[in-house]
């Protein structure tokens, strides 16, 4: 690997740590996103079948 | 009527799973949200695993770690590990919330959340196998866990053979049963009505 994304990726992940509680930067990011794609799953329209009468 | 076993299980499968419960091609209005979505792609992804996978084993190390195309492949299986198991969280989490084993429903949970062990071993033999220092490290660390509570010498991380016929032959195919069982059971109670909705057999079923 070779470029801006190399030298963002080759080092050792950097760890949050409060107490007892240690995570890396990267495992919280995914939670997050995990999160927040939960949250638009429930919130989000789900679109409408064109093909289907109503009943 | 004959009580062979083959007339027995005919019976029983057409009475409980018929053709048209196995394939609809219609679902309840309250199906079209996307938190239903995530099964599906769970299911996607694990057959972008499989099939990305059958090509690794076929082609090899010497063309997966080598090669560009090889690389790429690599990268693909792995990727879409990755998604896989965010897809099965945010389903896991979906079902959960809208407790989704009521009504009879408890094989359909249980086969998910032995399928989701059985994704975590697969996925730890799967990084055990790369020959990298990634899967050094992490068979190291892990040798003195599984040596702590004594089945190292029957489950040793540091046999790479051992590791690499687990993940990509016994692993899977457990795996494989599971997801089928999942969704064959998901297809034979239907999709559970959500919690607020008005009473159903199901609903009073599972107060
Ligand atoms: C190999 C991983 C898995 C695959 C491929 C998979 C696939 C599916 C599919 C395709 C459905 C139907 C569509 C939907 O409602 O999303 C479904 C439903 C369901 N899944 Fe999974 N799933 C997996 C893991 C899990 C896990 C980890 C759990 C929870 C422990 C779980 C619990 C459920 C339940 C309870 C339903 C039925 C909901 C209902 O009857 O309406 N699944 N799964």
């Amino acid at each position: 690997m070779t470029g801006w994304f190399a030298d963002f990726m080759n080092h050792p992940a950097t760890y949050l740590k409060s107490g007892w509680l240690q995570i890396s930067v990267t495992n919280l990011l995914v939670i997050l996103l995990m999160l927040a794609i939960f949250t638009l799953a429930i919130f989000l329209p789900f679109p409408k079948d064109k093909n289907r009468h109503h009943e | 009527m004959s009580q062979m076993w083959t007339a027995k299980l005919r019976n029983k499968w057409q009475k409980e799973l018929p053709i048209e419960k196995l394939l609809p091609d219609d679902q309840p209005a309250y199906v079209s949200s996307w938190i239903y979505v995530f099964g599906v792609l769970t299911l996607a992804t694990l057959a972008v695993i499989i099939f990305s996978g059958i090509i690794l084993a076929f082609q090899g190390p010497a063309w997966y770690h080598i090669s560009k195309t090889g690389k790429f492949v690599n990268s693909l299986h792995f990727w879409s590990v990755q998604l896989f198991f965010v897809f099965m969280v945010i389903h896991l989490w979906g079902k959960f919330w809208m407790a989704a084993w009521r009504g009879n429903r408890f094989a359909t949970w249980a086969t998910g959340a032995v399928a989701f062990i059985a994704s975590i071993a697969t996925a730890f033999t799967g990084y055990l196998v790369q020959t990298n220092f990634d899967s050094q490290w992490i068979s190291f660390e892990a040798k003195d866990g599984f040596n702590s509570v004594g089945v190292g010498a029957w489950f040793n991380v540091t046999n790479l053979g051992q590791m690499l016929l687990l993940h990509v032959a016994f692993l899977p195919a457990i795996l494989g049963v599971l997801t089928v069982v999942h969704v064959l059971m998901v297809r034979k109670r239907g999709v559970v009505p959500p919690i607020d909705s008005e009473p159903s057999p199901v609903n009073e079923a599972s107060k």
